[in-house]
């Protein structure tokens, strides 16, 4: 993003920035960046919370006044947490059984997605404001079914074709899981707040068979033939915080 | 957060070895304008979304390409195709706004804190290779002055 800014600079126009890592800004002294203390993924910093986000985006914006630069300015607010009332252990609506065989695997993920149905139809109506029911699950053009049977079948047979003919399979592969992990995210979003985030993040990958089937799914696609299947089981299956640390000394620029 | 120190330890190792890799643009060029109240603003996002209907982003030479976001958009027809998993979409799904402020912006020209809202904002998926990521870069700033935009503000995730 720093370069980004450096060419739309470069050709008269002035930027300003919010930055999420500090060290990186700090070294790449763009003209003008407000680092903020919030997790990756929300940069203006609370969802739901049109006054937090404003002031957040005034405090970049104003950097655009200083006389003089290198700016680099701290966002001093933390986020808020979820409600003392909802902070406690995070809940799922829906209890599931962890433990599952491989033969098992494609219906206990059928299963799991049919249990969450009612859910998910309930989280988006609470989000819903007036307004059309909002989902983002909706990158695959697939029923979650769908979804959940496409990934069990690459990883029973990795010749599995791309669900659709215009779609390559990395890209398949990818927006299939994107599409799934934000159902099952989406269904649970009871509770605001980076806690919660933090809480549903651990909820699917140690609580779900959808987060055991991606793990699974991850080793398939690290054994592809094609490098763009692997670069998609490297880098847009499983978080670095869940993902097993590579072996290697040269193991981590795959990321 | 993310202070580093509440990263796992290959997360932040891997972020600290970016660090080898990344240039010192020493704060230049720096383009002085008017007071905000003055200014034209337009979001640039490397968050990988875009609207609905749009195409999701490619992997390969294609990833470095851009999408068009309108001013009057509607903040839930936007969705997420990045590439990574490394960050929290759980905000993004409940309000785009957390990464992608265009309601705000709408609000502060509303009350003449900033002068007007671009009629035209643009996405780019962060994780894009950087070689070939400058001619995109700077087709978008001739967009942005046709646009008359005077004030970017760049949001990552």
């Amino acid at each position: 993003m720093g370069a980004l800014g450096r060419w739309i600079e470069e050709e008269g126009i002035a930027t300003t920035q919010i930055s999420l890592v500090r060290e990186h800004t700090a070294a790449i002294r763009p003209p003008r960046a407000l680092w903020v203390p919030f997790i990756l993924g929300r940069p203006l910093g609370a969802p739901g919370d049109p006054a937090f986000q404003r002031r957040v985006l005034l405090a970049a914006l104003q950097l655009l006044e200083a006389e003089s630069g290198p700016q680099l300015a701290d966002y001093a607010e933390d986020a808020p947490l979820a409600d003392e009332a909802d902070s406690g252990a995070f809940v799922c609506p829906v209890s599931f059984n962890r433990s599952v065989v491989e033969e098992g695997l494609a219906s206990e993920l059928q299963r799991e997605v049919a249990q969450l149905a009612p859910w998910y139809e309930l989280a988006s109506r609470q989000r819903k404001s007036g307004r059309e029911v909002r989902t983002t699950a909706t990158l695959s053009g697939l029923a979650p079914e769908a979804m959940a049977k496409f990934i069990t079948d690459f990883i029973s047979n990795t010749a599995t074709p791309s669900y659709r003919d215009d779609v390559p399979l990395p890209l398949a592969l990818r927006l299939v899981t994107q599409d799934l992990k934000a159902y099952y995210l989406e269904a649970v979003a009871v509770q605001p707040g980076a806690r919660a985030a933090l809480e549903a993040r651990e909820w699917f990958w140690r609580g779900t068979t959808a987060g055991q089937a991606f793990l699974r799914l991850r080793d398939a696609c690290l054994a592809h033939a094609d490098d763009t299947v692997k670069g998609v089981g490297a880098r847009s299956l499983v978080p670095l915080a869940i993902a097993p640390r590579p072996s290697g000394s040269d193991a981590l620029r795959r990321y | 957060m993310p202070r580093l120190a509440d990263l796992g330890e290959w997360e932040r190792e891997l972020l600290l070895q970016m660090l080898t890799e990344i240039p010192d643009f020493k704060g230049q060029p720096w383009i002085a304008g008017l007071p905000l109240k003055q200014r034209r603003v337009a979001i640039i996002t490397t968050s990988g979304i875009h609207r609905r209907d749009d195409i999701a982003y490619a992997d390969g030479a294609a990833a470095n390409d851009y999408r068009v976001i309108p001013g009057d958009v509607e903040a839930d027809n936007l969705v997420m195709s990045h590439l990574s998993s490394n960050y929290d979409r759980t905000g993004f799904q409940q309000d785009a706004n957390v990464v992608f402020p265009i309601d705000r912006l709408h609000e502060l020209a509303v009350d003449g804190v900033i002068g007007s809202v671009a009629d035209y904002h643009y996405a780019f998926m962060g994780a894009a290779r950087l070689p070939g990521l400058e001619p995109k870069a700077r087709q978008v700033a001739a967009l942005l002055k046709r646009d008359a935009v005077d004030a970017v503000l760049l949001t990552p995730v």
